[in-house]
């Protein structure tokens, strides 16, 4: 008979193996899916997995990706090691996108390069503040994280949309529902000229650094571990609960906003409806597949990006719905999460034994 | 405002409410029992998309309905095997079988999208839908808003005056003890989560059937999670329930209402409201936080795992 | 004459201990068994599947001679066996005739009038008074084990478990308990009472079986086997047993608590009314009382954990009330909780990390860096000071036994040299060896000329330990006495609530 035996101590291996198992058992899920849809698997994960960064452009590509997916997941870990459940990274992001346009659009073809600083800064704000606003309806009123932050994530949605149909919409814009293209002083600086990809990815790369050593060295990080592990133990050593609650919120919105704001002023250029195919969603599959660890979520906001490119291959190639991304997000998560009861269990094979009453 | 169009706002609370009710009623049921199941928008999701390829493809409304149900309880058996079995993180499982639903739900739907259907018709109830203003505000609906009142009194009363309500009550509030009386605490348990996601299922078939009689993509547009609210709301009651998704319906059509009038909002901004909503009816009972600790099952949102 | 019950060599294995090693016991109609032992004995497990929570890997089980396997606590009720735990298996929300329906068989709970009728009647003849329609949550603890024992007597009860039900009660609960379990011995129904109190086995048990290591240790009858015996079998021959320590008269008061009333925060904890004493410098303050008088609600206020008092208390001459729990400590506040995994450390963390949990005054912080270095050290030497058994500093807090951990917990408080310290439960679950190395500690911290406070329900430990004595009840604090000026019977009453007379003595 299959048992499960508790361990003493967690398993520290099991901690690194089991997002690889998650990953081995998406792929062979997302094979028989593939079969089962009368493709060949091999192609199909080809296609899905490798074919979008097979040259530099892709990989370029992929590094346009990981740098929002990193810098929210940077933000969201800090809340989820303190078991604060902020699903808004969506809607913080959104606002960064939002306010930042609002800003950028201030400015001509003649401004110096601090106009971007400040849009920047104004997008960063924004994320912060609507982030702001979950801290103060938790620490405040005890209203539930989880539910606000989602409300507050279709809240925003419903503001972008109003903003670009309403006063940020381009009057020249043939009456479609997107603002004016910025002016090239308020876009981020590629790194070469023939690829699209910008320098947020080193504003991402310097967040989980700086993550890295916040939760492994320092006073504060210690102490938002602490109130996620066990909230009882963090009132019992006087750690102020509010304020480590408004701090991973606030530097959650700050970071999701400038993430918000740099795809903006990035790759699209300009405000649109669709400004997030779901970066702030998936980067909570990054914080947990990455195991709240900077190194695996950085990993993980890999992997992460190439599903996003994976879907967009996908339906270009074999004409299969690009929603084959959310599909293998999810399944990812599902199966970490089952992967990870080998941190805290062993199985064991033991034969059937039972009390014998009646010999 | 003339007596028809408060009629036909009344009719459109009542329609626009039922989803909610069943989610909500489906997880009351389900958290009473401990298990707090984020995952609804997911469930949501596929029993809209099932519901609707299923009723397209046979012709079948009830046949649609009812894979709507099993498809709702195939995603809570999901949720179940894992946060019941495996005792994993019930949050972060319920996230994970909404992000799982939405991409599940979009991917089997996608060659749908845009295809209508007629949708299930209203019945008119004899003699009572004849009434003036309530005949028409009640029994002119479909068969659906007319099941979801029948639900309520049933959950009602297994809740109030069966074993079965208070096994389900005492394994919510103290899963160990009720292990140790010899209340089989994980057989309720499974029970409560596949119900509840029956329950969503309908909603989601009543969504993509009645409601709007279509598909498409991420059309629950967060309905899951305002039920999810709507339970705190209702402090596991299932009658005050039944009143927190009607306020919330006519929030959502209050367009509606200033239709024409000098209030009259733009589309975006009025989405808004029926979110802006529950964030206020969060912090509102808040004022009251040691009644809902009372009201709340001692147990959720812990998982258990019983000594062998 | 066949047994009622018998046991021969049950085992029970669980993942890094052998929980129950070839048990053998039998139990005959009318008499009262004892079943002895100490924390992690295997006492619990044992019951557990006699009740049929738990199934034993091997031996065999006889009920009134038949070989028997127990499927499941109903079946166990079909039988005649009833058990009446520990931490009760009480629904708070629930009413005491509805907890009551929910162990019975379906058909007896049809009608929940006839049920409510039955309850009193049966509650009354044992002299056990309840009312059926009460809420859980609203009766006393003792009044709670009178729920679970009239459910067990609403069957016909052929065999009582009881595990160890005298730990929650006043000694005059207990007086009254004897009464009830006495005239069930005399109908015929066989008692097996799990306990670790001698003296209270000794008057009410005929036969006694001894556990150690999950092992049977010994057999005897207690009313003629003396105490030493009796204990040596309990914890074997390496443990010294009897430890006296001598009395001490404080000096300046460290902390003073003006008369203090607060309703609680949790709406079902207990509100304090017009508590006011103070502990003084050299000595140690014990406080008795059954959980769940206002213990946990006078700790938070103490510690930091509710911050609501509006200037009552003192520490130091300084009004701390408005200071956080962390600020508390930098004015010489230490605090012991209750729950040691999930409060007084942080189960997943390791030793290292644990030490530093409520000792970040002490040096171990460098401009809200942490100093690794030094907090590694700072572990160490609690390990080594207080000789916790564990896999060195890195082991995670749930990896260590209860004892092990409390002495980590314990030696981590004193080391920060507190002036004052506040214990809850010091050796609630310890094995003796810890206990008495956590006793001595507190004793050796006291004749430093700190100030200690401790909160207990084990009154022995609080006549061997403190210098003064006072009981809670009620969320109302008794007078405070010297030790040797409180008798047993005079603390059992402060603990029922019954100190107006000797309030108006002392006036």
């Amino acid at each position: 008979m299959i048992q499960l035996q508790a361990r003493q101590n967690d398993s520290a291996l099991m901690g690194y193996v089991s997002p690889l198992i998650a990953i081995a058992l998406t792929l062979l899920a997302g094979g028989l899916l593939f079969g089962l849809l009368g493709h060949n698997p091999i192609t199909a994960l080809y296609t899905f997995f490798l074919a979008p960064i097979s040259d530099i452009y892709g990989l370029t590509e992929l590094g346009i990706k990981v740098a929002p997916l990193l810098l929210c997941a940077t933000g969201l870990t800090l809340c989820y090691r303190a078991k604060i459940w902020n699903i808004g990274a969506e809607g913080q992001f959104i606002m960064g996108a939002l306010g930042g346009s609002a800003a950028a659009l201030q400015f001509g073809e003649d401004s110096s390069r601090w106009a971007l600083i400040w849009v920047l800064l104004c997008g960063s704000a924004s994320g912060l503040l609507w982030a702001g606003l979950a801290a103060w309806l938790k620490t405040r009123f005890n209203a539930n994280e989880i539910l606000t932050t989602i409300m507050l994530n279709y809240i925003a949605l419903n503001a972008l949309l109003y903003a670009v149909h309403g006063p940020l919409k381009d009057p020249e814009g043939f009456n479609f529902p997107e603002s004016a293209t910025f002016a090239d002083a308020v876009i981020l600086p590629l790194f070469a000229d023939d690829y699209r990809l910008n320098i947020s990815l080193i504003f991402s790369f310097i967040a989980i650094i700086a993550l890295g050593f916040v939760l492994a060295r320092s006073w504060i990080g210690y102490q938002i571990t602490v109130l996620g592990e066990d909230a009882k133990a963090a009132r019992y050593a006087g750690f102020g609960e509010k304020k480590l609650t408004w701090f991973v919120l606030l530097a959650c919105g700050a970071l999701a906003g400038l993430a918000g704001v740099s795809e903006v002023t990035g790759p699209i250029g300009q405000l649109i409806p669709q400004v997030s195919p779901g970066y702030g969603y998936a980067a909570i599959i990054v914080v947990f597949l990455g195991r709240m660890q900077p190194v695996g979520i950085f990993l993980a906001s890999i992997l992460l990006a190439l599903t996003f490119m994976g879907g967009e291959m996908i339906q270009i190639e074999m004409s299969l719905p690009k929603s084959l991304t959310g599909l293998f997000q999810g399944m990812l998560l599902f199966f970490m999460l089952a992967a990870d009861l080998l941190i805290r269990y062993r199985i064991v094979f033991t034969p059937r034994t039972r009390a014998t009453g009646d010999l | 405002m003339d007596i028809d169009l408060i009629t036909n706002i009344l009719y459109a609370t009542l329609r626009t409410g039922t989803p909610l009710i069943l989610i909500a009623l489906g997880e009351m049921v389900c958290e009473k029992s401990g298990v707090l199941n984020l995952g609804q928008e997911g469930m949501l999701l596929v029993g809209a998309v099932v519901g609707f390829i299923a009723a397209y493809v046979t012709g079948s409304y009830g046949l649609g309905v009812a894979l709507a149900m099993i498809g709702g309880s195939a995603m809570a058996l999901l949720f179940g095997w894992l946060s019941i079995t495996l005792a994993t993180n019930q949050i972060a499982t319920g996230l994970a079988l909404t992000i799982f639903g939405g991409g599940l739900s979009a991917f089997i739907g996608a060659s749908y999208v845009g295809i209508g259907l007629e949708g299930i018709q209203s019945i008119y109830i004899p003699v009572l839908s004849d009434i003036p203003v309530i005949g028409r505000v009640l029994f002119q609906h479909d068969p659906l808003v007319y099941l979801s009142f029948v639900l309520f009194l049933a959950i009602y009363w297994v809740f109030r005056s069966t074993r079965l309500g208070l096994s389900i009550r005492a394994v919510g509030e103290n899963p160990e003890a009720a292990n140790a009386i010899g209340i089989p605490v994980q057989a309720i348990r499974y029970g409560a989560v596949l119900f509840g996601g029956a329950m969503t299922g309908m909603a989601g078939a009543y969504l993509s059937l009645v409601y709007t009689p279509m598909w498409t993509e991420g059309m629950s547009a967060g309905r899951g999670w305002i039920a999810l609210a709507l339970v705190v709301f209702a402090s596991w009651k299932a009658e005050r329930i039944m009143l927190g998704a009607w306020l919330f319906g006519f929030a959502s059509i209050l367009h509606l209402v200033l239709q024409g009038t000098r209030f009259e909002v733009h589309p975006n901004v009025m989405a808004m409201l029926p979110y802006v909503a529950t964030i206020l009816v969060l912090v509102w009972l808040s004022s009251d936080a040691a009644k809902t600790k009372m009201s709340a099952p001692r147990s959720i949102g812990q998982p258990f795992k019983p000594m062998v | 004459m066949t047994s009622r019950l018998e046991l021969r060599g049950i085992r029970k294995q669980y993942p890094g201990c052998i929980a129950n090693d070839d048990i053998h016991l039998a139990v005959a109609a009318g008499e009262c068994h004892a079943l002895l032992g100490e924390n992690g004995a295997g006492k619990s497990t044992l019951m557990k599947i006699i009740y049929g929570i738990v199934a034993a890997d091997a031996g065999t089980l006889l009920w009134e001679g038949t070989p028997t396997q127990i499927r499941n606590p109903a079946h166990a009720r079909e039988l005649g066996i009833g058990m009446v735990f520990q931490h009760f298996s009480l629904f708070e929300t629930l009413t005491v005739a509805e907890n009551i329906a929910l162990s019975l068989p379906k058909d007896q709970t049809r009608n929940r009038r006839a049920l409510s009728d039955r309850i009193r009647q049966v509650s009354e003849h044992y002299g056990m008074a309840l009312d059926p329609d009460r809420y859980v949550h609203s009766l006393s603890v003792g009044a709670r084990q009178r729920v679970e024992i009239v459910r067990c007597l609403l069957q016909d009860i052929r065999l009582l478990i009881l595990d160890e039900p005298t730990s929650v009660l006043t000694p005059q609960e207990v007086e009254q308990l004897f009464i009830t379990l006495n005239r069930l011995k005399a109908e015929g129904c066989a008692i097996l009472f799990i306990s670790h109190k001698l003296d209270e086995v000794r008057a009410l048990c005929d036969q006694a079986t001894v556990l150690r290591n999950g092992k049977v240790t010994g057999h005897c009858q207690p009313k003629s086997c003396d105490s030493m015996t009796l204990a040596r079998l309990m914890v074997g021959d390496e443990t010294p047993l009897e430890q006296g320590f001598s009395k001490r008269v404080g000096g300046e008061a460290v902390l003073i608590v003006k008369p203090l009333s607060l309703t609680p925060v949790d709406p079902f904890g207990m509100s304090l009314k017009d508590v006011s004493f103070n502990v003084k410098k050299g000595e140690i303050l014990g406080i008795a009382g059954v959980a769940g008088n206002g213990q946990e609600e006078l700790m938070a206020v103490l510690s930091g954990e509710d911050m609501r008092d509006a200037g009552e208390v003192i520490l130091n001459g300084d009004v701390i009330g408005k200071l956080s729990a962390s600020q508390r400590r930098e004015l010489g506040f230490a605090f012991v909780p209750e729950e040691r995994l999930g409060r007084g450390a942080v189960p997943n963390m390791s030793l290292t990390d644990n030490a530093l949990l409520s000792s970040s005054h002490c040096g171990l912080l460098n401009n809200g860096w942490i100093r690794q270095h030094e907090v590694n050290d700072f572990a160490e030497a609690v390990i080594n000071d207080f000789n916790v058994k564990c896999a060195g500093t890195h082991a995670q807090a749930k990896s260590l036994s209860g004892g092990n951990l409390q002495k980590f917990i314990i030696g981590r408080e004193i080391r920060q040299q507190p002036k004052l310290l506040v214990c809850s439960h010091p050796t609630w679950g310890v094995d003796i060896g810890a206990a008495i190395l956590i006793r001595k500690a507190l004793i050796e911290l006291r004749d430093q000329g700190a100030a200690i406070l401790v909160i207990s329900e084990d009154i022995d430990e609080l006549y061997e330990i403190c210098d003064r004595l006072g009981a809670l009840c009620d969320g109302r604090l008794s007078p405070i006495k010297p030790t040797h000026d409180v008798s047993i019977g005079q603390l059992g009453q402060w603990m029922a609530g019954e100190f107006s007379d000797q309030q108006e003595q002392c006036a």
